[in-house]
């Protein structure tokens, strides 16, 4: 479903601040892959989502979304395939306008915008329906301000858009980082099942090994720039913390990776 | 006392007047709303496009052209202006406000050129011709529509009323459509809007264009009620547009949440704006000359009230979203 071949990423080339943020990443998905990515500050998985969803370009290499070459298409025209959570629950929705709104701009993803209605009364409907799935209350606000809700409510909805009109890739960069345990724990459980529903093929970030080992089919894990450890089937059911942090000193050849990983 | 008492006279017999180009203002002011409040661009593009349409209105009049047609081509005129502006900010990354005030400086040329188009020269006021033309709106109908010389509709307040309800449905309408939608996304979380898949710089294109054409219409407005296009006519329009969009805000913002209701705010803004600007000059007597000074403080003002009390929030500031979040 996303093919990732062999990407270059370099900021600030030539100049004393040079990061070379990719080197060389190569990655396969499935469909219906749930994969984790961790690593540590500056591993480059945010760089890897931001290359993906197209915010950066790549200095080389192709990207390949369910077949179609994605590299040179521009972030507003990927998105027809890609649905997005951000790590800060401010970026992902639009606070002045209302929750159908929101939901209604999400609906319409990669369609052109016409002087049609912007939303229909079956589509309130059809949303409100929706918004029962995450169970917080939401449905009987529709026409509430998205500036009113609380963060978890806003990354919680935010999944929800991004799944409405069911994308090819589902990117989430830590998007349960910013919340308090209790709520990340809910986004996280609204997550799952919003990706069990439609079987999405999934990329989400996160800094907590718990979650990385306890959601998904497959593991990644990064270190400077390149996909260093990647566990699948099997091994990845019986992984645990211990193990994972085993297999970094391992690649990594670092002793102090432990506390870098964990504390991220 | 008597003359305290004919300055109060002279106010009330001025407020038609003041009423009919309150409400001319007012369309202006609300083209401003698109992309002061809708867009969040400071677009200084304004100032010329007013002068644009009532130029390119007048010519055309002046040509024995119908009005109708004279004041279509203005609100053309002001959406070309306005893809100008939105060429520099969107597709040459220029900022919006250098933007606009590059293209308001260039359509200083352009508006004399406008306005000479008949003689081949660069003229700097037009006046329409007694003659033939049939204008709109005019400060003369405020009395010609009451005498009967006149039909009833065509005085300016009621006409000016009747245009503003219109602009106000038909931007209601738009700004409900699945593209309306997207324009306001995009100023209210661009962000959001590219992951959503909407293409971001043409929705402001688009916005930039409806504000200066809108705009511009006005300016045709303006040019007929007073008879002339001058090319100073558009000067500080911009600081009048913000004082009605702001005096319309911290009037109405409690009552008015509704869409349309919050863009007739805006015109009851201008309104205001004037009938106070009105009074100071008839009641008080003060000398036109210190009107600009005047308005840039009511102005400044109002704008810094709501960053200090509790009732208006400072917004939430759109930071320049780094894609990377570390």
């Amino acid at each position: 479903m996303l093919q990732i071949k062999d990407i270059y990423k370099t900021f600030n080339a030539g100049t004393i601040n040079e990061k070379r943020a990719l080197q060389g990443v190569s990655l396969h998905l499935k469909p219906g892959d749930f994969v984790t990515v961790i690593g540590g500050n500056g591993a480059g998985k945010s760089t890897l989502m931001n290359t993906v969803s197209g915010a950066y370009p790549v200095d080389e290499g192709k990207i390949l979304i369910d077949g179609v070459d994605v590299t040179h298409l521009p972030e507003y025209k990927r998105a027809k395939f890609i649905g997005r959570v951000f790590q800060d629950p401010m970026m992902g929705t639009a606070a002045t306008m209302q929750i159908e709104e929101n939901m209604a701009l999400a609906a319409r993803r990669g369609k052109i915008r016409t002087l049609l209605p912007g939303i229909t009364n079956k589509e309130r409907k059809f949303y409100k329906e929706q918004l029962k799935i995450l169970d917080l209350g939401l449905e009987d606000r529709l026409t509430a301000k998205v500036g009113l809700l609380s963060g978890g409510q806003r990354q919680a909805l935010t999944l929800l858009m991004a799944a409405l009109q069911k994308p090819k890739l589902l990117l989430l960069d830590e998007h349960t980082a910013a919340l308090d345990p209790k709520t990340a724990a809910k986004v996280l459980d609204a997550t799952q099942r919003i990706v069990d529903k439609d079987n999405l093929t999934t990329l989400m970030i996160t800094h907590n090994m718990r979650d990385a080992i306890a959601y998904g089919n497959r593991l990644i894990m990064m270190y400077d720039g390149r996909v260093v450890v990647d566990v699948s089937g099997e091994e990845k059911k019986n992984l645990t913390v211990e193990r994972l942090l085993n297999l970094f000193s391992e690649v990594s050849g670092s002793d102090e990776a432990d506390d870098k990983l964990l504390l991220g | 006392m008597a003359v305290l008492l004919e300055r109060f006279l002279n106010f009330g017999n001025s407020l038609p007047g003041v009423l009919s180009q309150g409400l001319i203002w007012g369309i202006m002011a609300i083209g401003l709303y698109i992309t002061y409040k809708i867009l969040e661009l400071s677009d200084l593009t304004v100032d010329g496009s007013f002068c644009t349409g009532g130029a390119v209105c007048i010519v055309m009049m002046a040509m024995g052209q119908p009005t109708w047609l004279a004041m279509v081509c203005a609100f053309l005129a002001g959406m070309v202006a306005g893809s100008i502006t939105g060429f520099l900010h969107t597709v040459c990354k220029i900022p919006a406000i250098l933007s606009g005030i590059l293209t308001q400086l260039g359509l200083w040329t352009i508006n004399m050129f406008i306005m000479g188009l008949k003689q081949g020269e660069l003229i700097s006021t037009l006046t329409i011709p007694a003659r033939n033309s049939k204008p709109l709106v005019s400060a003369m109908f405020l009395t010609k529509a009451l005498d009967g010389s006149k039909p009833l509709y065509l005085y300016p307040p009621l006409t000016m009323g009747v245009a503003t309800v219109l602009i106000i449905a038909v931007l209601y309408w738009f700004f409900g459509t699945e593209r309306g939608c997207s324009i306001r996304a995009t100023g209210a979380n661009e962000h959001m809007a590219r992951a959503q898949g909407i293409n971001t710089g043409v929705n402001k294109m688009i916005g930039l264009m409806l504000a200066n054409g809108l705009v511009a219409l006005s300016g045709s407005l303006f040019a007929q009620y007073n008879g002339n296009a001058e090319i100073n006519m558009g000067r500080g329009a911009i600081v009048i547009g913000l004082a009605a969009i702001i005096i319309g805000d911290v009037l109405f913002s409690k009552l008015f949440k509704n869409f349309a209701l919050k863009l007739l705010a805006v015109s009851i803004g201008a309104i205001i704006y004037y009938v106070v600007i009105q009074a100071v000059l008839t009641l008080l007597k003060v000398d036109s000359q210190y009107l600009k000074l005047m308005s840039a403080a009511i102005v400044a003002i109002f704008l810094t009230v709501p960053n200090f009390s509790g009732k208006h929030p400072k917004k939430h500031k759109k930071q320049e979203v780094p894609a990377c979040s570390k």
